[in-house]
Order: C-alpha cells, then structure tokens, then sequence
C-alpha cells in the first residue's frame, strides 16, 4: 500500500492533488453541468492526454514533439474504423452500389474493402492497434533519430513535417481515409450506441478513469529511477551518457510512451465526440497540445489537465463570442507563457501556493525546498538572456 | 504517356521545369532569410512565413496607393514596392527581435512556441487589416504576358522576373555575409559570442541587425510572392514547413546548400506534380526527405563541427 501511496501519487501532496483534480471531474463537472458541456469537458479531457504526454517527453525528457497529434490521430482513426466499419452493415448501406462498405469508399468508386481496413472488424485487433501501432510508428521514427543523435530543434522540426505528410496523405487519399472530412456518422461500439445520453454519461466517465490511470503510471514511471535519469539528461545529456547509459533507448522509451498515451485519447475523442477528421492530426493540434501542456506546466501531470481545461474553455467561450480575439488572446498566451511564466500554472501555484495560509499543509517540508529549487531553476534560465 | 509526341513531351518538361523554377525563386528567397536566422543565430522564427506575407501585403498596399494617386507611375512602383517590403519586413523584424528574441536566445524550443504564438497574432491581424480573401496587386504590363521560344513552349515573364530578382538577392546576401566585415562579425558571434564581444563587436547589435535582415528578405520574398499567387492571411503559414525543410535539408549554416536544396525540392515537386497528383507529389517528396534527413542528420553540406 505505501508503494502504491510513493509512487503512483506522489507522496502526500501528490496524492491531494490528484484527490482533488479526481473530485472535479468526476464529482463537481458531472454534477455542475449539462450533458451538452459535460461532452465538451470530456472532449477537452481527451487532449489532456496529449497534454500529459509532453509532461514526459517534453517536460521530462526535453524532447519537443510537434507531432503528437500523429498519434493522436492514430488512435482516433484507429477507433473510428472499426466503428466505421460497425456502422456500415450491408443492411443499412443497401442502398449503395457496393454494400457493406464504409459510404465514402462507395462515393469514391471503390468496390472492395482495402486490405489495411479488413482486421479492423475485430474489435480485439482495434484495441491492439491503438496501443501498437502509434508505439511502432513512434519506435521508428525514435529510433532512427535519437540513434544519431538528432534531437531538440531538429527533432521538433521533423515531427512536424512527418504530421504535415500524415495530414496530406489522409486528406488526398479520399477513398480509403475518408479525406478532408475525416470518417463521420459512426453509431455503435459492439452493438452499444453511443450517440445516446446514457452512453455519453457512460463514456465520459470512462475517460475520466483512464485519465487518472495514465497520470498515475505516469507518475510512477517519473519517480522510478527511468525518471531520474529522464531529468538528468535533460540537463546534462553527455554526462549521462559517459556515466555508461545508453541514452538514445531511453529517449526512444519515452517517445513510445507519450506515442501510447496519446493514442488512448485520439480513441477516447472518437468515442466521445462520433467523428475524426485529418484537422486532428496536422500542425495546429499538435503545437495546441505543446499549449496546453505549456499552460499547465510542463512539469506537472495534473497542471497540464487543468491548462488543456482552461485553454479550450477560454477558446470554446470565445470563439462562440468574438472569434477575432481569439487568436490574438492564443498568440499572446503563446508568448506570455514562454516569456513570463515558463512552469505555467503549476509553476504559479508552487510559487505562490506555500504563502497563502489555507494551501500551507499541501506543502510538505522537503518536497517544498525540491519544488522551488526546480522552478527557481527554470526561472533563472528564463531570465538569463544573451550569451550562449 | 502514350499520347504525347516526344516534341510535345519536352515542352511539357520544359514548362513544368519552369513553374518549378518559380517555386524555386519563392522558396530560396523565404529559405534565404531563414539560412541566416536559424542557420547562423539558432532561432526558429515560425512567424518567418508572416513576415513573407507582409512583404506582400506592402507590395499590394503600394500598387493600390499608386493606382488612386500617381497612375502614370505603374510601371515603376514594383522596383520600389520590393525595397519597401524589405525594410517593412526588416523594420518589423528589428522590433520583434528587441521585444521577444533577445529574451529567449538560451531556450530555442520556446522561442519556437513564442514566434509560433506571434503569427497567430500576425495572421489574425493581416486578416482584420486586409479581409479575410486573397487580395493582388495589380501588375505593370512589363510583367505580364509570356516569352515564346518555340511554338509550344510558354515561359512567364514574371517567373523569369522572380528568377532575376531571386540571382540578385543571393549574390547580394552572399557578399554582405562572406565578403563584408559586417558578414564577418555576424559569423564570428554565431561561431562563438564571448571572444567577440571581447574583441570589441557589438554582439547584441549584430544579432539584431542579423535577425531584421532574415525578416526582411523574407519581406523581399513577399513581394515577389505577388507575382506568381495571391496573397491572404494565411499564405505564409502554407510555406513554413517546406521552407523549414529547404533550409534543414540544404545544412543549415551552409548558403550554397541552402541554394541546392531550394532547388531540388521545388523541381521534385512540379516534375511529380505532372504525374501524380498534387498532394501525393507533397508527400513523396517529404517523405523522401525525412528519410534523408533521418540517414543525414546534418543536411546535404554542412560545416563540420565538434560536438
């Protein structure tokens, strides 16, 4: 029990602030909104995965992926064809010229299911598939680079385009990806609908729970010894490795990982949201997810849940109003937390939390003097400008 | 490719090694500005395809001012429109590199979220000023019409105008940065900053004299931009990536690569354009080089350093 306590939460503080983080969304969301904004908190819920992604790769391990939403994507996809191909039974697709094939294929003159969309009829295999190939999909790529030493700016600059040649290839091959507007009216998982209210409720919470498990493995990975050695090369890469490391696997693990994390959500949002289009994949989701994690604190699992909450309900609350601002408010908030305040939220609340009377006994004593060494350090890279 | 003579086949290669020698000009001149912001400073300036958009919407300003105003001057206003977008550009750049830059030359990665956050506001802001439809310039007649070699071959004069400028632009960066003594010191702080600001170069200065200049050949690109597509909001937005990759893929620090990557990229594209469609050209040819990439991490030329 006290090694579950340690190192899945965190110790005392961090087991109170899953507590809480656990408490409203489970509890005070469920209860507090309706169905309609609950599916949207669900929804947001689904890219704080992502956001908990980059806490490992990026806040951790230094690695800045401007790609997560491939995986994101993967997954999504993933799950969106096995529901596709759920939801286009010969019955209710008799009316087209090839029954029994997803309905865009159909528009698009295909007369036979491809190759690469038969296994997803099992529902086992879609399972395996979101959780394999994002990881092997990641593996290569990890591999390839981080063997020869390709990291930091490069890294984050082929991701990106790897995101780009993903978007553009589902985008141009309509027939077989469902093409700009992605793979839509899905209806049943397993004969269960999942359009209907119950289900919806059902869904979120199930996201919900996922959520609370991929913090808490994540968590357990960071306090193991992976974790310490995942700080310190970050810091000092080349001593790590001469110390007899073999850096580049642990880069590739962590890679892998975040790829897997990522995956779960794209699958949940398909779930939750009954669609995935290529807009998912691309460069603006993927530099969003960076955002958010970014907002939140890249260093912290359960900030970056409430830095995803914040930025899209900012976003939903604004582009319904002044859709103008809004980009000038996201394009400033870029800036603001790079220049301003490079641990986000949980940077503020580390900061500032131990002097307000009621947060006081969060703190405990010895984890305070690690947090603020940690941010003071941070900060004082932010401040330092000039020479290299 | 049964239904075309072979006469017919050659000026179809001619023609579409034209247009990807149009695309050539564009990319080298946006991947110029970013050879010397990401390759000599290190900084990934996101926001470089705005800045390209911004050339061109002061290339687009300028034709509708002298279009109300001074109408007997058409023929003229590009040459001055192309000088007015570089110090736009440049003058813009100047001031991002006072507010923004100079804070975040230790943490490159945050500087690529912070550029990335500033053409947010860029776009939006080009789409409140400007609309959110593609605008044009009108262009004096000299630009327009075609150069006819044979019968069958069509060359646009603006792509050869592009082309002209593009030589022009290069030779002159090359010589500013290898042949000048302001080049030299630009190259000495980037190889190391301390011992030159001990020997007495204003490294802070130079950096952003250094950045403005990116920007502004950025702003030089926009211009020229106008001549072969229109212009909107997020025109700039749609050629970072490819610009990225010109300048990654050519080696970063390295001008002649820089040239040779521009090049071979856009004629990869426009010679596969012809035969498979448009996206999947894009997307064999950065597939092909991710792949280099991934087995030459450094680019194609690159400057050997010890790491």
């Amino acid at each position: 029990m006290n090694f579950v306590y340690e190192r899945f939460l965190g110790g005392k503080s961090g087991a109170i602030a899953i507590g809480i983080l656990a408490l409203l969304i489970l509890v005070v969301l469920p209860l507090a909104l309706d169905l309609f904004r609950l599916n949207l908190v669900g929804k947001y819920l689904t890219y704080a995965f992502a956001a908990v992604s980059l806490v490992l790769l990026w806040g951790y391990g230094g690695i800045l992926s401007l790609g997560q939403g491939i995986f994101f994507g993967l997954g999504g996809y993933a799950m969106a064809m096995f529901l596709k191909l759920e939801a286009s039974d010969p019955e209710s697709t008799s009316i087209q010229t090839t029954p029994g094939i997803p309905d865009f294929m159909d528009w698009n003159q295909l007369t036979e299911l491809p190759w690469f969309w038969v296994p997803f009829e099992s529902f086992t295999f879609t399972l395996l598939a979101i959780l394999l190939v994002p990881s092997i999909f990641a593996f290569i790529i990890g591999y390839s680079m981080f063997k020869r030493r390709v990291g930091g700016v490069y890294f984050a600059i082929i991701t990106q385009v790897i995101a780009v040649i993903l978007t553009v290839l589902i985008v141009g091959q309509q027939g077989f990806t469902g093409g700009i507007n992605g793979i839509t009216d899905l209806k049943t998982l397993n004969g269960w609908d999942i359009r209907e209210d119950s289900s919806k409720y059902i869904l979120y919470f199930i996201n919900a729970f996922l959520l609370l498990g991929v913090i808490m493995v994540s968590k357990f990975i960071l306090t193991s010894k992976f974790g310490q050695l995942l700080l310190a090369m970050k810091d000092k890469e080349d001593r790590v490795r001469f110390s007899g490391y073999d850096v580049s696997n642990f880069k590739i693990f962590v890679f892998c990982v975040s790829a897997v994390i990522a995956a779960i959500g794209g699958a949940m949002f398909t779930l939750q949201v009954g669609f995935m289009s290529p807009s998912f994949v691309g460069i603006v989701p993927s530099i969003e997810m960076v955002i958010f994690a970014a907002v939140g604190g890249r260093m912290s699992l359960i900030g970056v849940v409430y830095g995803t909450l914040l930025v899209n309900a900012g976003k939903t609350a604004f582009s319904e109003t002044f859709p103008e601002l809004w980009l000038f408010l996201m394009g400033g908030l870029f800036i603001a937390v790079v220049m301003f305040f490079p641990n986000g939220l949980a940077g503020i609340y580390n900061k500032y939390g131990p002097k307000v009377k009621f947060l006081r006994p969060l703190f405990s004593k010895s984890e305070k003097a690690e947090t603020t060494t940690e941010s003071a350090k941070i900060e004082a890279d932010a401040t330092t400008e000039g020479a290299k | 490719m049964g239904e075309f003579s072979i006469q017919e086949l050659t000026s179809i290669l001619a023609m579409q090694g034209f247009a990807g020698i149009s695309l050539f000009s564009v990319l080298l001149l946006m991947a110029l500005g970013l050879a010397i912001i990401f390759g000599q400073m290190g900084v990934i300036n996101m926001a470089h395809g705005e800045f390209m958009a911004m050339g061109a919407y002061t290339t687009y300003l300028l034709s509708v001012v002298t279009q109300t105003y001074f109408p007997e001057f058409m023929n003229y206003y590009f040459l001055v429109a192309i000088v007015a977008s570089f110090l736009v550009a440049g003058l813009f750049g100047y001031i991002t590199e006072f507010v923004l830059i100079r804070h975040l030359y230790k943490r490159p990665l945050d500087t690529l979220l912070a550029t990335w956050g500033l053409s947010l506001i860029m776009q939006q802001s080009f789409r409140s000023i400007f609309g959110a439809r593609e605008v044009s310039p009108t262009l004096p007649d000299w630009l327009m019409g075609s150069w006819m070699p044979t019968d069958t071959i069509f060359i646009p004069i603006n792509g050869m105008f592009v082309l002209g400028l593009t030589i022009v632009v290069t030779l002159g960066v090359y010589i500013l940065m290898f042949r000048s003594t302001w080049g030299l010191n630009v190259r000495a702080t980037t190889q190391n900053r301390v011992m030159s600001g001990a020997v007495g170069i204003n490294t802070k200065q130079v950096d952003r004299l250094t950045f403005a200049l990116g920007c502004g050949i950025a702003g030089i690109a926009g211009a020229a931009f106008t001549t072969i597509a229109s212009t909107g909001p997020t025109s700039g937005s749609l050629y970072i990536v490819d610009t990225f990759m010109v300048v990654v893929f050519g080696g970063a620090a390295s001008l002649f690569g820089t040239i040779a990557s521009a090049f071979t990229i856009a004629q990869a594209q426009s010679i596969l354009e012809f035969f498979i469609s448009g996206s999947m050209a894009k997307v064999f040819t950065l597939l092909a080089l991710v792949i280099i990439l991934m087995m030459r991490p450094e680019g194609l030329f690159s400057i050997k350093v010890r790491k």
